[in-house]
């Protein structure tokens, strides 16, 4: 066969033509259909990172905490009396896009898998969702559907969704982003891993039978969205079940109890053909199984069926043959399928027989270990769009009013209403805080803190910017309840890397994770890449100026509190008590919130974080909170100071009156002091009577705190300084605040 | 005193409601497999919450008929404790153990969220000890927890003063918008007749520890507790093991 043939021959099979004449090298022949299939999705980008390997290589991955870093099915870290936490944050965006409900559904099982693969029981979830501007058929439709598969999964399976964000943008209307991060625990010592080793151990399919749903799912994952598609996609979309998948739980957790197990892996995508060949490669080993002992759902079912399918539930694991009985009967008492369907081999290669004979036989490293690409990257020619002309006559009121209705900042509840948040009796806080709080209940009184964010406006205007804007947001979150920031697992949501300008905000902002991660000692210790977040047309045509998401890392990180019962909450909580502005005054108005609102345009890169001072107010809040002088902190996120105040007002359901520091004004517009964003920066409220200690504290941590009003009555009060030195005061009663902020309907 | 907290292929929150009673209130407990066809040696049961079987026929259908049911139905007929929590209570409506059944929310979602209830009958093991008209905060998370007994039933339920709690405000005053799923009557837990058989919608184990917000669901165990202890003082239940328990 000619070359040309061959290249045309293997990818038929879905293989990318630069990859056959790679795939031939290392196989030293062509592959045959079947394994040319297992190729393409073992090489797609989704299962292979072929594009962003090197380019995640920047990120710090150590601490004296982590026990497994990135490569294993999720990181884990220890957090002391024995214990660790496992967690992960993975994309389920275009099955979302596609079938929302079971799209987003199968995320939540997908992400509760990874950490059960770590031997952890899955205490909670958190989802990062991105929809385009709600008032459209569209979004709502799939925002609806999103919701209520997060619901249906999630609320069935017995795993609390705690918390998490929802931010628009009309860049993600056509390709919207499902995020969903999930932690678990385990004891330190009880850590499992996905490599398989032990010649003659036992191979071990457990969990729900093999149909013929998911097939190429990962295939489908790395391609552009294309609503003229959406029929066919349909198709690749799987369904999950999650009565089965908390069956899975607990007969898994009872078969890694035996201490008979010595590697485990959940089937997610590209099934059997990952499972099996990332834990041999891993384990250094060969693995020779059986395809006509898989549990199969349907007869008739093809071996590259079999190898490929993405049906949910499944877990493969690799045992001792004196064990086998014992792992069989765990799962077999939950009702579950399970059976032995290979073992492990000496010779390292990975042999599929089906039907008797040996259909493929290939070295496991070959199909894990994808080529990585190094791909080309430039800046996009308006990367940093000018800053739009800004009235300073605003009013105030008003524009607070239209930001805290805005589905970025106004309260989820309607969302969070419909996840089990309580379940586990573990969860400290409500969703609705800076950060979600669960005991840890095996080792009082410790707690652990998580949040995801992920500003992709930000991003659009400045990609590494962005990007260490959100890790200092998250860690700034995390203060705000007392938590100590001990690892992060990030989900990179962009467009395809083969554009240079779409790779080149990739490399920014790993870069500035990177940065603002090494900033604050916190280890990135897993996560996961979305490319492709991009659709070729939009309502039937072909899409014009930019089609892709905004860059989008959401960065999901993980807290330690040393005693639980000293949390933060936001809300104001008494008359009298002292407001204060903790942390830096670097803020702009570039990539706000209020820019997108009052001015529909991202416009501008948003603030140089200065790291020092960033780091600095993070630590004092923490501790601040830990040493309980507070009695209410908040981060100012989205809509700045004003937003930030307004919510401690409704949160704590009372009001308060609150000035402009003299100097603000002097510097800048009160748009830019009230609604300006920046780094590192709450609004706090404390007793009198411990304000000076409070003051000494921030002293000695080098951070700014600045009394600028006080707690007490039924409205907000805003004051300022004018140009010309006026006082101007623009009030808002606390009904009208919530009643704004209530607003969002789901 | 031994409580037996029964596990459903599907069910949630059994080891919570298993926490509560070991961890928080010194109680002996034991795992009780749905499979298993006898319940000798305890002295209460519990059918937590979840979704037993998927819940995919109808909440509680299947559960209704697993094994255990049987061994339960005699527990009730013999007076003994059973609490149905959640799911626990869709269930034993399932059985016909308890009057009604539990229709999808009127808002057609699952709802999460601090509810107020008002205890309106101290006539069973977990409010004996609980005065009348107290308000307690309990955690929802439910789909189906829309109480409907047909009117004549609904009566006859009133009447029998079955009705353990009622959803209201924090304040006490039952209402429309204190009724978080459209409950005839606001009814958020019933009583068989002989009152020893007890479910409710809300989740007292998720208010057993004022660290999650609300400590007022640990009186209803600490009042069967207290039952129990009153009735079989046979059993070396010393005053301080109720008191402990209060």
């Amino acid at each position: 066969m000619t070359r040309a043939a061959t290249v045309d021959a293997v990818s038929r099979f879905g293989v990318a033509p630069a990859d056959v004449e790679d795939v031939r090298r290392r196989l030293g022949r062509d592959p045959n259909p079947v394994e040319a299939r297992m190729f393409a999705v073992m090489w797609s980008e989704h299962c292979g990172y072929k594009h962003s390997k090197r380019v995640l290589r920047r990120l710090p991955t150590a601490s004296s905490r982590v026990l497994s870093g990135p490569g294993e099915n999720a990181g884990v870290l220890a957090i002391g009396q024995g214990w660790a936490v496992a967690f992960k944050i993975e994309s389920h965006n275009h099955p979302s896009a596609v079938d929302p409900y079971n799209g987003a559904a199968t995320g939540v099982g997908g992400i509760i898998r990874d950490v059960l693969a770590m031997g952890a029981r899955p205490i909670a979830l958190l989802d990062s969702l991105r929809f385009g501007v709600l008032d459209d058929t569209r979004s709502r439709r799939l925002l609806g559907g999103v919701v209520a598969g997060i619901a249906g999964y999630g609320d069935a399976i017995g795993v609390p969704t705690v918390g998490g964000e929802l931010l628009v943008h009309p860049r993600y209307r056509e390709n919207p982003l499902v995020n969903v991060a999930c932690l678990g625990l385990v004891r330190s010592d009880r850590v499992t891993t996905s490599a398989a080793s032990g010649p003659g151990n036992a191979v071990i399919y457990a969990g729900a039978r093999t149909g013929r749903d998911g097939i190429g799912g990962a295939a489908f994952a790395s391609t552009e969205l294309d609503q003229a598609r959406e029929q066919i996609d349909r198709a690749s979309v799987q369904i999950g079940d999650p009565f089965t998948g908390k069956l899975l739980i607990e007969a898994t957790l009872e078969a890694l109890a035996t201490g008979v197990v010595v590697a485990i892996q959940d089937m997610g995508a590209a099934g059997l053909t990952c499972a099996t060949s990332e834990m041999a490669a891993r384990g250094g080993v060969g693995m020779a199984i059986d395809l006509d002992r898989v549990p199969l759902r349907e007869a008739g079912m093809r071996p590259e069926e079999i190898l490929l399918s993405e049906s949910q539930e499944r877990m493969l694991l690799v045992a001792r043959p004196d064990g086998v009985d014992q792992v069989l009967r765990a799962y077999r008492r939950w009702g579950l399928a399970a059976e032995v369907i290979g073992t492990i081999t000496e010779t390292p290669t990975l042999a599929a027989r089906w039907e008797g004979r040996t259909i493929v036989d290939l070295p496991p490293d070959a199909l894990a270990s994808a080529p990585v690409y190094d791909p080309a990257a430039w800046a996009p020619a308006a990367a940093r769009p000018s800053r739009p002309g800004l009235e300073t006559d605003v009013d105030v009121a008003d524009v607070l009013l239209r930001l805290l209705a805005h589905p970025d900042v106004a309260s989820k509840h309607a969302i969070f209403e419909q996840y089990d948040f309580s379940v586990g009796i573990r969860t400290v806080t409500p969703p609705g805080y800076d950060a979600a709080v669960l005991r840890v209940l095996e080792a009082p009184p410790l707690g652990v803190a998580l949040v995801a964010e992920g500003n992709g406006r930000w991003c659009a205007a400045d990609p590494r910017r962005g990007a260490v804007l959100i890790v200092l947001e998250a860690a700034s979150n995390l203060a705000c309840v007392g938590a100590e920031p001990i690892g992060v697992t990030d989900c990179l949501n962009f467009g395809s890397p083969e554009r240079p300008e779409v790779f080149w905000t990739f490399r920014e902002a790993v870069e500035g994770i990177a940065e603002a991660c090494e900033a604050l000692g916190v280890p990135v210790i897993g996560g996961n890449v979305s490319f492709y977040n991009e659709a070729e047309s939009v309502g039937g045509e072909r899409a014009s100026g930019e089609r892709a998401v905004p860059p989008t890392p959401v960065v999901a990180m993980v807290g330690l509190l040393d005693d639980v019962g000293r949390h933060g909450r936001p809300g104001f909580a008494r008359s009298g008590d002292a407001i204060v502005l903790m942390g830096g005054d670097q803020v702009s108005l570039n990539a706000s919130l209020y820019c997108a609102v009052i001015h529909g345009e991202d416009g501008g890169a948003p603030v140089n974080p200065d790291f020092d001072r960033a780091v600095a107010a993070i630590r004092c809040v923490r501790e601040a909170v830990r040493l309980n002088i507070l009695e209410s902190v908040h981060d100012c996120g989205d809509g700045g100071l004003a937003v930030a105040v307004a919510e401690a007002c409704i949160q704590g359901e009372i009001g308060a009156e609150v000035a402009l520091p003299r100097d603000t004004a002097a510097r800048g517009s009160c748009t830019d002091a009230w609604f300006g964003e920046g780094p590192g920066r709450f609004v706090a409220s404390v007793a009198p009577s411990r304000l000076p200690e409070l003051q000494a504290h921030a002293a000695a941590c080098g951070a700014m705190c600045a009394v600028i009003g006080t707690v007490g009555g039924d409205a907000l009060g805003l004051l300022w300084r004018d140009g010309q030195g006026g006082l101007q005061r623009r009030a808002l009663p606390l009904d009208t605040l919530a009643a704004a902020w209530r607003s969002l309907e789901v | 005193m031994t409580w037996g907290v029964i596990t459903f292929p599907g069910s949630n929150c059994d080891q919570d409601c298993v926490h509560v009673l070991r961890a928080v209130l010194g109680q002996r407990v034991e795992d009780v497999w749905h499979e298993v066809r006898s319940l000798d040696g305890l002295d209460a049961v519990i059918l937590p919450g979840g979704f037993a079987y998927g819940d995919y026929l109808r909440a509680g259908a299947v559960a209704a008929t697993a094994p255990v049911i049987e061994a339960v139905r005699g527990f009730a007929e013999a007076g003994r404790p059973v609490l149905g929590i959640c799911n626990g209570f869709q269930i034993l409506t399932e059985t016909r153990l308890l009057p009604g059944t539990l229709l999808r929310n009127t808002t057609q979602r699952f709802r999460c969220r601090p509810v107020w209830v008002r205890v309106e009958s101290t006539s069973t093991p977990f409010t004996a000890d609980i005065p009348e008209g107290t308000i307690l905060e309990m955690p929802i998370a439910h789909g189906e927890g829309g109480f409907y007994a047909p009117p004549h039933d609904l009566a006859a339920i009133e009447r029998g003063g079955q009705v353990v709690f009622r959803y209201c405000d924090p304040r006490g005053r039952v209402s429309p918008e204190a009724n978080p799923n459209g409950s005839a009557a606001s009814i958020a837990g019933v009583a068989n007749a002989r009152g020893n058989v007890v479910a409710l919608m809300p989740h007292p184990e998720r208010a057993s520890e004022a660290l999650l917000g609300s400590a007022d669901g640990r009186r209803l165990f600490a009042s069967a507790i207290a039952w129990m202890a009153g009735r079989e003082t046979a059993r070396t239940v010393t005053p301080a093991v109720v008191e402990a328990a209060r």
